[in-house]
């Protein structure tokens, strides 16, 4: 059988092939070619080469949105990660009681994004948001639509509280997986709770830990819904992340080929952490802890 | 008509990959990066630091593209043969 036969199984791949190019190649082309024009209108439009990457790169807004975006994504993982060891460690094991807070857990995870920040808007309004009226019945004047800090606090509860749970649930399945006969080595041994943690769960749950904070990190890096339902990136600019401050500049003043130049930099840093997230999988998948 | 240059480029880039990996497929191997890769891997690292590369120049320099152009093309060829 000669070369080319062994490798005729690559002619497979044409059929999605076609459904790449016209769902994702196309649409990067038309991307790349806005960035290098100036558009006025459908008919005018002229050509200014790198301009607008020089522009973007050099801009102080999309630095100060990226800084704050790296900061989210930063936060998100030291709250919700520790956060969600620590919850998959008091949920029931097994009976009725698992298959219960398993359901309760998961149940911010079922609730669409817009729905969240609406959720959010009302529960956090000073005069009658639950918690918002609450705290300021506290005295602790509290109002996320005035103050930036508000805002942060905000946007962080509302993310915490809808995110956890995957990382809960990693956890859950990462520790169900762990097998009795360690847990018994380890009381024979006469060890304590915190090294049972230390030496066995938290070595054990490596794999499953990696995955959650890859993914954590991807998703809080690419967020737009629900930050832009609550706080439409504002008061100011204090919560205008990297996909809000996009919309702002190719829907809200309609510059577009700044807009798509700005698209093309955030898609080659997401590209960037793709693969990186790719290649820690892989060698989860082959064992390699190098 | 430098977008179209740009994407011809890259396509044709591709499929001469895909027709050497075809004629003489190659498995994976280590070079100085550190990890194993095949030659797509390697293509697909050198294009996306090319664009970093070049980005950078563009962001911190006033100079011509050019040079970053070269520097990128050289890190190509590098990281194709050594990487």
């Amino acid at each position: 059988m000669n070369k080319w036969e062994d490798n005729k199984a690559w002619f497979m791949v044409i059929p999605v092939f076609l459904v790449v190019a016209i769902s994702a190649i196309i649409p990067l082309m038309t991307v790349v070619n806005y960035s290098l024009q100036d558009i006025f209108g459908p008919n005018q439009r002229v050509f200014v080469g790198l301009e607008w990457y020089k522009d973007a790169l050099t801009d102080p807004r999309l630095h100060a949105a990226l800084k704050r975006q790296l900061m989210f994504s930063s936060l998100v993982l030291l709250i919700e990660i520790p956060l969600g060891i620590l919850i998959a460690l008091m949920m029931p094991k097994k009976g009725w009681g698992a298959s219960l807070s398993l359901v309760l857990v998961a149940l911010p995870l079922l609730i669409p994004w817009n729905v969240i920040g609406t959720i959010w808007i009302i529960f956090m309004r000073p005069d009658i948001g639950l918690l918002g009226a609450a705290i300021n019945g506290f005295g602790i004047p509290f109002d996320h639509t005035a103050s930036g800090l508000d805002a942060w606090i905000t946007v962080m509860m509302m993310e915490v509280w809808h995110w956890t749970p995957l990382v809960v649930l990693l956890a859950y399945a990462g520790l169900q997986a762990i097998q009795e006969a360690y847990f018994q080595a380890a009381r024979i041994d006469g060890a304590s709770g915190w090294a049972i943690f230390r030496y066995i769960q938290l070595p054990k749950l490596r794999g499953v830990l990696t995955i959650a904070v890859l993914l954590r990190f991807m998703d809080s890096f690419l967020i737009y819904a629900e930050p832009f339902v609550l706080t439409g990136g504002g008061p100011g600019n204090s919560t205008t992340f990297l996909s809000i401050y996009l919309v702002k500049l190719a829907v809200g003043q309609f510059d577009l080929g700044p807009a798509a130049a700005f698209s093309i930099i955030y898609f080659l840093i997401a590209l960037l952490f793709c693969w990186l997230f790719y290649q820690v999988l892989l060698k989860i998948g082959t064992g390699d802890k190098s | 008509m430098p977008t179209a240059i740009f994407f011809i480029t890259i396509a044709c880039l591709l499929v001469a990959m895909t027709i050497w990996q075809a004629k003489a497929p190659s498995s994976e191997r280590k070079g100085f990066l550190p990890i194993a890769t095949t030659p797509g891997d390697r293509l697909f690292i050198g294009l996306l630091s090319s664009a970093f590369i070049n980005l950078a120049w563009l962001g911190l320099t006033n100079f011509t593209l050019w040079i970053s152009f070269i520097i990128a093309l050289i890190w190509m060829i590098v990281l194709m043969r050594w990487g």
